[in-house]
């Protein structure tokens, strides 16, 4: 009996040991929904052509809280994964916690200080020596429109704020809704994020809502951002509180409502109602914004490993990522570009040239902005505090001196 | 040898129970009382900061609405589902047909999560969808039902949700106890010629006393402890309108890098807890020993 139940305790350990093998990568991620899932599949497939086991370790569920915990008890039990998908001013907690581990000899290897522009190689750095590999940009200051709508209702599209309230009071007018929006704080923040950028510039972004500087948030500009950003409660419809993302863009496409402001994910929810950009729907710089470019991108982090084979694992990966095959495959799927320069376009549909020329171009003029509604501006506390303050204002009849009043104390109590 | 094993078997039985308790429940009570006094962002850090984790937290105006709609929310809840309840356990004991049939109708909601619970009410009261549109289909065309998307009222819609969830356990508690008053008490009373008023009011319901207490004590930790409620119906919105302690605890603690400022609203939450429980066990316990 006693011998009997010690070796199947042993069967269990051994079973629940980490399997030695030569070379394998264990990814904590959180692309679980069709279109990324199927990227995620074709970088699995390269690493097992270059002999890289892939131990697939997905965490459902939206913006990657869940996975976000997931990863930090895994890190605090000592046991963290090969690499995982963390994005922004994170990658750079992580390191000064001590757990990433430099891919720098594959960085130099591969001249990545040449094919990355210098603002996303800069966020995949800690300490000078790359820690983290980028997958693709999205940009978020997007404004979506139904050409159909715009035209019955005598409207054109908006370049600016001013001619926006203009605009949006024609399709309310025609019995549109003029903005689709869903009521979610990060929602909110989205567009708040477009507002901030359209009225206060990209040196004002930069300032108030990256270094969060307190006298550049105390400013007439943020009062001002307030005013404009009070002046869209009027456009948004009554059951606007609690809507997905993506139920708003859907009313964008059934011709319900006039626009939406949001990222270029959006595109795959037009792409799958069979609508061709340019004709079908519209996409252009959110008002005011079209010199600039709110960034957001996913990366893959890399963790310390004890295991030699899984370092060397890891290193196959980093250059994976990188390569033009799966930037390519990768953001062809997922709606946004490639984080790497230079690379051949044909394949991909008009608003993503856009996209990269913008991306190109704002780089240049320096109004290319990380964007803080998507985490890679600020630290989780900091930007926590403008979502609440944002949704808060967006959701009363808060003045716009309320407005700035308690997006500096909470920040103030954030930092 | 075999007594004495016989007199230490309840011990030993009781034994895992008793160290998994110890550790998982007052083990990591201690351990998230020891976070909130540290300065603790992402992951645990020991660098103690004393008081300021609770100080920021009183100064952040989100726990404060937090805090409010607790009060609102808690107070509510358990006078509403306890009223209710206690009407249709009276309704029912009074031998009415079919009362089965209508017991088993009133305690289903019961069955089901408050996941569910809150996605279907946030249809029902979701203006576009539910209520409203029914009314005005039905020809009121200036009929208004905005609750669920007004600031100043959505925490009101979480009390609906709540009650209709909760009030057919309370009237199955109360059915229980009705069903448990001496015959006699009742009999001497309609002797003495009481109304069924009179009666109910003072003559049953005072020897139903335990029952009142149970039911507020367990509607109370439900009301504390609510979370998958406010997700699923409001996600603490519009803004942060319908946010509770627990939701905030969980955005703060889990979402947002602020471990030390969640292990400190979670520890609020404990001694809320406490002032229901504490005079609860102290009463109970007092009343077994005289």
């Amino acid at each position: 009996m006693n011998t009997k139940l010690t070796g199947l305790a042993l069967a269990t350990m051994m079973a629940a040991a980490p399997s030695v093998q030569a070379g394998e990568v264990e990814v904590l991620h959180y692309w679980t929904s069709g279109g990324e899932a199927a990227s995620v599949a074709f970088l699995k497939d390269q690493l097992a052509a270059s002999g890289v086991d892939w131990v697939d370790f997905a965490v459902a569920g939206g913006a990657g809280e869940s996975a976000a915990t997931v990863l930090k008890s895994r890190a605090i039990s000592g046991n963290p994964p090969t690499a995982a998908q963390i994005k922004g001013p994170s990658i750079q907690d992580w390191g000064e916690l001590g757990f990433l581990t430099s891919i720098d000899d594959v960085a130099q290897a591969n001249n990545w200080d040449e094919i990355l522009p210098e603002v996303v190689s800069n966020v995949m750095k800690y300490e000078g020596k790359y820690v983290a590999a980028p997958v693709n940009v999205h940009r978020v200051n997007w404004l979506w429109a139904n050409p159909e709508v715009f035209r019955k209702a005598g409207a054109t599209i908006p370049t600016t704020w001013d001619d926006f309230m203009v605009q949006a009071q024609k399709l309310k007018d025609a019995g549109y809704i003029a903005l689709a929006h869903g009521g979610q704080a990060w929602q909110d923040a989205t567009v708040f994020e477009a507002v901030v950028l359209g009225v206060g510039g990209a040196d004002y972004y930069n300032k108030a809502f990256v270094q969060a500087d307190m006298d550049a948030l105390n400013s007439a500009t943020t009062k001002e951002v307030f005013e404009t950003f009070g002046q869209l409660r009027q456009f948004v419809d009554i059951n606007s509180p609690g809507r997905d993302w993506n139920l708003a863009t859907s009313m964008v496409i059934n011709g319900e409502a006039g626009m939406q402001i949001m990222g270029d994910w959006a595109k795959g929810e037009f792409k799958v109602a069979g609508m061709n950009p340019g004709t079908d729907y519209v996409c252009v710089a959110a008002p005011g914004t079209s010199g600039a470019y709110t960034f957001n991108v996913d990366s893959f982090a890399f963790f310390n490993q004890s295991d030699a084979d899984n370092t060397q694992a890891q290193k196959v990966m980093a250059k994976e990522i990188l390569s033009t095959d799966f930037q390519r495959v990768f953001n062809l799927n997922k709606g946004s570009i490639p984080a790497r320069l230079g690379m051949a376009r044909t394949e991909f549909d008009s608003c993503a040239h856009d996209s990269m020329d913008a991306f190109v171009a704002s780089s240049a003029s320096g109004s290319l902005v990380p964007s803080f509604a998507h985490g890679m501006a600020v630290s989780e506390a900091v930007s926590g505090a403008i979502y609440d303050s944002a949704t808060q204002f967006f959701n009363s009849d808060d003045s716009a001196e309320a407005g700035v009043a308690a997006l500096v104390a909470a920040v103030a109590a954030a930092k | 040898m075999f007594d004495y094993l016989e007199k230490q078997l309840p011990k030993l039985i009781l034994a895992p129970t008793a160290i998994v308790t110890l550790v998982c429940m007052y083990g990591f009570i201690g351990w998230t009382a020891a976070l909130s006094f540290t300065k603790s962002r992402m992951l645990p850090q020991w660098d103690f900061v004393g008081w300021h984790q609770y100080e920021r937290l009183f100064a952040n105006p989100r726990w404060h609405v937090a805090l409010d709609n607790l009060l609102v929310f808690t107070v509510l809840f358990i006078v509403i589902a306890l009223f209710l309840g206690l009407m249709l356990a009276i309704l029912l004991d009074r031998n009415i047909r079919n009362d089965g049939a209508l017991r088993t109708i009133y305690l289903y909601p019961m069955a089901v999560s408050f996941i569910v619970t809150g996605t279907a009410w946030k249809w029902i009261l979701n203006p576009g969808l539910g209520i409203e549109k029914m009314v005005r289909d039905l020809g009121f065309t200036d009929f208004e039902f905005r609750w669920l998307v007004d600031p100043d009222m959505a925490i009101y819609t979480i009390v609906i949700a709540a009650v209709w969830q909760s009030s057919g356990f309370v009237m199955a508690m109360f059915l229980s106890g009705l069903r448990g008053v001496d015959d006699s008490l009742i009999k001497a009373a309609q002797m003495d010629g009481a109304s069924v008023f009179r009666t109910y009011w003072h003559v049953i319901l005072p020897v139903m006393r335990p029952v009142f207490f149970g039911a507020v004590v367990i509607l109370s930790h439900i009301a504390i402890k609510s979370f998958d409620l406010v997700q699923s119906l409001t996600g603490g919105g519009p803004g942060y309108a319908s946010d509770l302690p627990a939701t905030f605890m969980y955005t703060h603690a889990f979402s947002r890098a602020q471990m030390g400022l969640g292990a400190a609203s979670a520890m609020v939450m404990l001694a809320g807890v406490m002032a229901i429980i504490v005079p609860y066990l102290y009463s109970e316990l007092r009343g077994k020993k005289s």
